[in-house]
C-alpha cells in the first residue's frame, strides 16, 4: 500500500516542512533533523513594513527645477506630449506675450500649463527618454490613490514640480549621469559668449 | 437550437448546453466556452473569445515604432521581456540594425528568466485549478517574486518592463544585478526539486492529468500549434534551435519532448524546460562581459528620437520562442515613422483553436484542466 | 477521578444541588442544551480561524492578523459580515425550501454533539444506541443538500447537488462498514462503552483498526465535502455547486454545517479508533509548563497580560501538578490533531474528479471494508500472535490485489526524450 499513497505523502511532507519553517521553533526542529531550511516567512506585512525598491523603480513622472520652482528645465517643446503612447500629457505653452512673442525666464521659454493624467499614464518612461532637456524624470512614489478622478488624479504643473535635489536623493546614479550631461552642455555653451576684449596692440609702435 | 435528443431502447436523454464563463474563476481571463454536455461528457465545445479585444494592432498604426513597446508589455503580461524582444527582432530585420554582444547576452538572460517566470506561474495556476487550494501557486509565486525583483533592478518595473529595444536594451544592467542573478540561478534547482516532490508523483495529480486531452502529432502540426504543447506531442520544433536567432546557437541546451501528448506531459515538459533554462542562464551569466555596449548607436538614436526613424519600405516578420509558443510580429513599413501594418501572431490564440478536439469525450471537470495546460493569457488571445 | 478531570462534572453537580428536587431534571437538561448551544458555534468559529491560519502558514503567508491580536476576532467579523449581507433568492425559486435547506443542514450537525464523549462522565446523552444515532442523524444532511440545490432553480446548483448527494450516500457505506468491526470487538453501540473498551489498547494499534481508522476518516472527509473530495462545491468547476445561489446568513449556515460536521468526523474518529478521552498518564505540570512557555513568548500580546497568563499557568501547575492530564484535554487535543490533518490535506492535495472519487468508494473502500470485518473477526477468534498476523496478512494481500485491480495504466512512470 505504501507505493500507491507515496506521492501524496511526499507532497504532504513538503507542506509540513514549509509550515514548520515559518516558526522559529520549527526551524530549530528542522535543523536538528538536518533538513535545509529557508529563511522563514516570505510575506511582508504591508503597510507596516514596506518593500525596498530598486533605484530604477518608476511610477509617475515629475518635472525638475533647479533652485527655485520658476527655474524649471522644461521649455514646452511638446516632444513628450507627442511621443506619449496613451497621450496623457497636456501642455499649453510656451508662454507668449500680447504680440505672440515667446516670454523667457532664466533664458528659456516655459509652459503655461502642464498636466499629466495619472489614470492614463502607463509608466512606460518614453517621455523621459525623448526629452532633450532632461526636464522630466520618473518618480518612485506609488501610494497616490485618490477618491476623486479629476481633481486629484490629474497632476498640474504645481504638483509635478520637484527640486533637483529630490531627484538626486531618489536616484543617485541616474542623477549623476544627468548632471554630468547638463554640466558638459553648459561648458560647451560658455565659450559661445563673447570673449573678453583683448587689448588691441597699438598700431605701428 | 434544440437540444439533441438521443433515444436508446430504454432511456431517453437530452443534451444540456452550459456556458463556462465569461465570468469564471478559472478561465484565466474573460473567456467563454459554450459546452454541450451529455451527462458529464462533453459532446461539443465552442470557445468564444474577443471579450478582451483592445485594438492593439490599430493603435499601433498610429504610434511610432518605439511607442508600440509599452503595448507589447501588456500583450502577455507574464512575459513582458520576450514580447519586447519579438518586436525588436522584427524592427531590426526591417531596418538592418545590429546588436552588440553584451546587448545580446542581456537579452538572452532576460528571455530565459521570463521563461522561468512564466512556467512557474502556469504550473501553479494549473494546480490551483485542480483544487490544491493555492499552495503550489504560492510556492511558484515566491520564486517569481525573486525574479521580478531582478526585473525591477534592471528596468524599473516588475511586470511591464519595456526594456528590450531594437539594437539592444534600453539601459545597461546596474551594479549588483549579476550577483543577485547568479544567486537566484544557483538556488533555483532546489526550488524545482521541492516543487516536483510536491506534485510530480502525486497520485491525485496523475489521475487527473494523465490520458486527459491527448493531442495527436498530426493534428498539432496541422493546426500550427507551437511551444510546449507541440513538444509534448513529440514534435521537435523549438524556434531557438530552428531559427537560431540572437546568440542561442552558442548555448548547448536540449529540447525535451513528450511521448503521449496529454496534460501531464504538457505540465512535465514545462518543468524540464525550466531546468534547461537554468543551464542556459548559468552559461550566459558566466560569459557576459563588459567588452561591448549594451545597445547599438542606431538603437540609441531610436530611443532618443523615435520620429527620426524611417525604416525602408518593406515588410518583416520577427519571431521568437516565447514561453507560450511562437510569438511573431509582422510589420509592413511605408517609409514613415509609423508602421503601416502591425500584426501580432499570438501563440495563445492559435493554440486555443484545437480546444474542442482536446475536450470532446472528456468530462466537464477536465475542460478546466485542459485549458490550464494550454497556457493562455487572454490579453494575448484577444490583443 | 481527580478534581481537574471531573471539574465540569462537579461544577454541574454543585449547581444542581442548589435547586429544589423537582427542578433538577429540567435544569440538568437545560444545562446540557446550553453547553452544546454555546460550545458548537464557538468551536465552529475558531475552527475557521484555525484553518485560515494553518493554511496560510503552509503557503508562506500570515493569515488573519488585523482583526484582534493574531486575528482572533476574525470569526466575529465574518459573522457580522454574513449577517448584514443582502439575502438574495433567485426568481422562481421555491422560497420555503430555499430557507429550510440550510437550517436542515445545521440542525443534525449540532445534534451530533449530544453524543460525543468529551471526557470521563462528560457525555451529554449516553444513549445505548449512540453509534446508530450518529449515522442516522448525519444522513439527514444529504436531504438538506439536495433540497438546497433543487430550491435554487439553477442548472449549476442542481448538477452540484446531485453530485454531492451521490458522493455522500456512496461514502456512507464504507464509513459504516469500517465501524462494524469496532462494534464487533467492543460489543456495544454506546459510545462510552466503545471508549472504555479501548482501555487495554486503542483500536488503532490493531491491523483492522489501522485500516478501519483510515477508511472511516477518509469516508468522513468525503461526506463533509472537503478536499480532496470537494468536487461538488469546487469553485473552479461549477462556481459553487449547491450553495451557489445562497448569500448572507443562509450561506453562513451551510458553512457552519460543513465545519461542525468536520469537527464531528474528527471527534468520531477519535472516539472509535483513537481511544476517546483516554491517554497515557502524563502529569499535568508538563502541560502547564508548555502553556506557560506559549503564553510567555507570544510576542503580540502585551507584557502584563503575558505575565498574568504565566502566573495563572504556574498556579494551576502547582495546585494540581501531580494529577494526570484531564480526560477532556486529551479528547480535544486528539480531535484538534485530526483537524490539523484535515487542514493539511486541504492545503496540499488537489481534488479528485467525481467519477474517480466514486470509483474509490465503490471499487476500493467497499471491498476493503468487508474484508476488514473478516480480519477483525480473525483477530478476535485467535489469540495474540496468530490472530494479529493472520488479519494483517489478509488486509495487506487484499489491499494489494484491489490496487492492482483498480489502477492499471495511469500510474506507470513516463519517459521523456531529449532532442538536440
Amino acid at each position: 500500500m505504501a507505493w500507491i499513497g507515496y506521492g501524496v505523502l511526499k507532497g504532504l511532507g513538503v507542506t509540513l516542512k514549509t509550515f514548520l519553517e515559518t516558526y522559529p521553533w520549527g526551524r530549530a526542529v528542522l535543523r536538528g533533523l538536518s533538513i535545509p531550511v529557508a529563511d522563514g516567512l516570505f510575506t511582508i506585512q504591508y503597510p507596516d513594513t514596506k518593500q525596498q525598491h530598486a533605484e530604477r523603480f518608476r511610477y509617475f513622472p515629475f518635472l525638475v527645477y533647479d533652485e527655485t520652482p520658476d527655474n524649471l528645465r522644461c521649455v514646452a517643446c511638446k516632444i513628450c506630449e507627442q511621443e506619449c503612447p496613451p497621450q496623457c500629457i497636456h501642455i499649453v505653452g510656451p508662454a507668449k506675450d500680447e504680440q505672440g512673442r515667446p516670454l523667457k525666464a532664466h533664458g528659456r521659454t516655459f509652459p503655461v500649463e502642464f498636466d499629466i493624467d495619472m489614470s492614463i499614464c502607463m509608466s512606460c518612461r518614453i517621455c523621459v527618454d525623448v526629452c532633450p532637456f532632461d526636464a522630466i524624470e520618473m518618480d518612485n512614489q506609488y501610494e497616490l490613490s485618490a477618491s476623486d478622478r479629476y481633481e486629484h488624479m490629474v497632476f498640474n504643473q504645481e504638483k509635478l514640480l520637484k527640486p533637483a535635489e529630490y531627484f538626486q536623493q531618489i536616484k543617485p546614479t541616474e542623477a549623476a549621469t544627468v548632471d554630468q550631461r547638463l554640466a558638459a552642455k553648459k561648458a560647451k555653451a560658455a565659450p559661445a559668449a563673447p570673449p573678453p576684449q583683448a587689448p588691441k596692440p597699438p598700431e605701428g609702435s | 437550437m434544440e437540444p439533441k435528443v438521443s433515444t436508446s431502447p430504454t432511456v431517453e436523454t437530452q443534451t444540456l448546453e452550459v456556458n463556462l464563463g465569461p465570468q469564471h474563476p478559472s478561465t484565466h481571463g474573460v473567456f467563454r466556452m459554450l459546452a454541450t454536455l451529455d451527462g458529464e461528457n462533453i459532446v461539443k465545445l465552442k470557445p468564444v473569445m474577443g471579450y478582451m479585444h483592445r485594438n492593439h494592432e490599430k493603435i499601433g498604426e498610429g504610434l511610432t515604432y518605439i511607442g508600440c513597446f509599452p503595448y507589447t508589455d501588456r500583450l502577455d503580461y507574464f512575459c513582458a521581456m520576450t514580447s519586447n524582444l519579438g518586436l525588436s527582432l522584427a524592427i531590426e530585420k526591417l531596418a538592418g540594425i545590429q546588436v552588440p554582444e553584451r546587448g545580446e547576452y542581456i537579452r538572452v538572460i532576460m528571455a530565459e528568466l521570463t521563461r522561468l517566470v512564466n512556467h512557474t506561474a502556469v504550473t501553479g495556476f494549473l494546480l490551483n485549478d485542480m483544487g490544491a487550494f493555492g499552495t503550489p501557486l504560492l510556492y511558484a509565486f515566491r520564486e517569481r517574486e525573486k525574479i521580478l525583483d531582478l526585473f525591477e533592478l534592471a528596468s524599473g518595473s516588475r511586470m511591464m518592463c519595456n526594456y528590450v529595444r531594437p539594437g539592444g536594451v534600453r539601459e545597461d544592467l546596474p551594479d549588483g544585478f549579476l550577483e543577485q542573478a547568479r544567486a537566484l540561478v544557483d538556488n533555483f534547482p532546489r526550488f524545482l526539486d521541492e516543487f516536483e516532490r510536491l506534485l510530480t508523483e502525486n497520485e491525485i495529480v496523475k489521475q487527473r492529468t494523465q490520458r486527459v486531452g491527448i493531442l495527436p502529432r498530426d493534428l498539432a502540426v496541422n493546426a500550427s500549434i507551437t511551444g510546449p504543447m507541440l513538444r509534448a506531442s513529440g514534435v521537435n520544433y523549438d524556434i531557438r534551435k530552428v531559427d537560431g536567432y540572437s546568440i542561442y546557437p552558442r548555448f548547448p541546451f536540449k529540447v525535451p519532448l513528450g511521448t503521449v501528448g496529454d496534460t501531464y506531459d504538457r505540465y512535465y515538459i514545462r518543468i524540464l524546460e525550466m531546468r534547461e533554462s537554468v543551464k542556459i542562464l548559468r552559461q550566459a551569466l558566466r560569459e557576459i562581459s563588459d567588452s561591448s555596449p549594451s545597445i547599438s548607436p542606431k538603437g540609441v538614436a531610436l530611443v532618443k528620437a523615435p520620429r527620426t526613424f524611417r525604416p525602408p519600405k518593406g515588410e518583416a516578420y520577427g519571431r521568437i520562442e516565447a514561453p507560450k509558443g511562437e510569438l511573431g510580429f509582422y510589420l509592413v513599413s511605408d517609409g514613415t515613422p509609423q508602421p503601416y501594418r502591425y500584426h501580432i501572431r499570438a501563440p495563445s490564440f492559435v493554440n486555443l483553436t484545437v480546444l474542442e478536439d482536446l475536450c470532446i469525450g472528456h468530462k466537464v471537470a477536465d475542460t478546466i484542466i485542459i485549458l490550464g495546460a494550454v497556457d493562455i493569457v487572454l490579453c494575448e488571445v484577444d490583443r | 477521578m481527580t478534581s481537574l478531570d471531573q471539574l465540569f462534572v462537579n461544577a454541574n453537580a454543585w449547581l444542581l444541588s442548589l435547586l429544589p428536587d423537582w427542578a433538577r431534571l429540567w435544569a440538568s437538561i437545560l444545562v446540557r442544551i446550553g453547553v452544546i448551544a454555546a460550545l458548537a458555534p464557538i468551536i465552529m468559529m475558531y475552527l475557521t480561524w484555525l484553518e485560515r491560519k494553518l493554511i496560510a502558514r503552509m503557503q508562506n503567508r500570515f493569515g488573519p492578523t488585523r482583526v484582534g491580536r493574531y486575528g482572533l476576532l476574525q470569526p466575529l467579523a465574518d459573522g457580522l459580515k454574513m449577517l448584514i449581507k443582502e439575502d438574495i433568492v433567485p426568481r422562481g425559486a421555491d422560497r420555503l425550501l430555499h430557507l429550510a435547506a440550510p437550517i436542515l443542514a445545521v440542525v443534525p450537525a449540532i445534534l451530533l454533539f449530544a453524543v460525543f464523549p468529551f471526557g470521563r462522565n462528560m457525555i451529554p446523552a449516553d444513549l445505548n444506541v449512540g453509534l446508530l444515532y450518529v449515522f442516522a442523524i448525519s444522513s439527514i444532511s444529504s436531504y438538506a443538500i439536495f433540497m438546497g440545490g433543487w430550491a435554487s432553480r439553477s442548472k449549476f446548483s442542481i448538477i452540484g447537488a446531485m453530485r454531492s448527494v451521490a458522493q455522500i450516500i456512496s461514502y456512507e457505506v464504507p464509513g459504516v462498514l469500517s465501524v462494524v468491526a469496532v462494534i464487533m470487538v467492543a460489543g456495544t453501540l454506546s459510545l462510552v462503552g466503545i471508549v472504555e473498551a479501548q482501555g487495554p489498547r486503542w483500536f488503532v494499534f490493531t491491523p483492522w483498526g489501522v485500516v478501519g481508522c483510515l477508511m472511516f476518516f477518509l469516508s468522513g472527509v468525503a461526506e463533509v465535502n472537503r478536499t480532496p473530495f470537494d468536487m461538488p462545491e469546487a469553485e473552479s468547476e461549477l462556481v459553487g455547486g449547491f450553495h451557489t445561489e445562497y448569500s448572507g446568513m443562509k450561506f453562513a449556515l451551510w458553512y457552519m454545517a460543513e465545519f461542525l460536521e468536520s469537527f464531528a468526523i474528527c471527534a468520531l474518529t477519535v472516539t472509535f479508533f483513537l481511544g476517546g478521552w483516554q491517554g497515557p498518564p502524563v502529569p499535568f505540570w508538563l502541560l502547564a509548563v508548555l502553556l506557560a512557555v506559549l503564553v510567555g513568548t507570544a510576542r503580540l500580546v502585551a507584557v502584563p497580560v503575558r505575565i498574568l497568563g504565566v502566573v495563572a499557568m504556574a498556579g494551576a501547575g502547582l495546585l494540581c501538578g501531580a494529577e494526570p492530564i484531564p480526560s477532556w484535554i486529551w479528547f480535544f487535543a486528539k480531535t484538534y490533531a485530526l483537524v490539523f490533518v484535515l487542514v493539511w490535506f486541504r492545503g496540499t492535495l488537489p481534488r479528485l474528479r467525481v467519477d474517480q472519487l466514486m470509483g474509490l468508494a465503490w471499487k476500493f473502500f467497499l471491498p476493503l471494508g468487508l474484508i476488514n470485518i473478516l480480519a477483525a473477526g480473525l483477530w478476535v477468534w485467535w489469540p495474540f500472535p496468530t490472530g494479529t498476523a493472520a488479519s494483517a496478512f489478509l488486509l495487506l494481500a487484499s489491499s494489494w490485489l484491489l490496487v492492482r485491480a483498480n489502477n492499471p495504466a495511469p500510474l506507470a512512470p513516463r519517459s521523456y526524450v531529449f532532442a538536440d
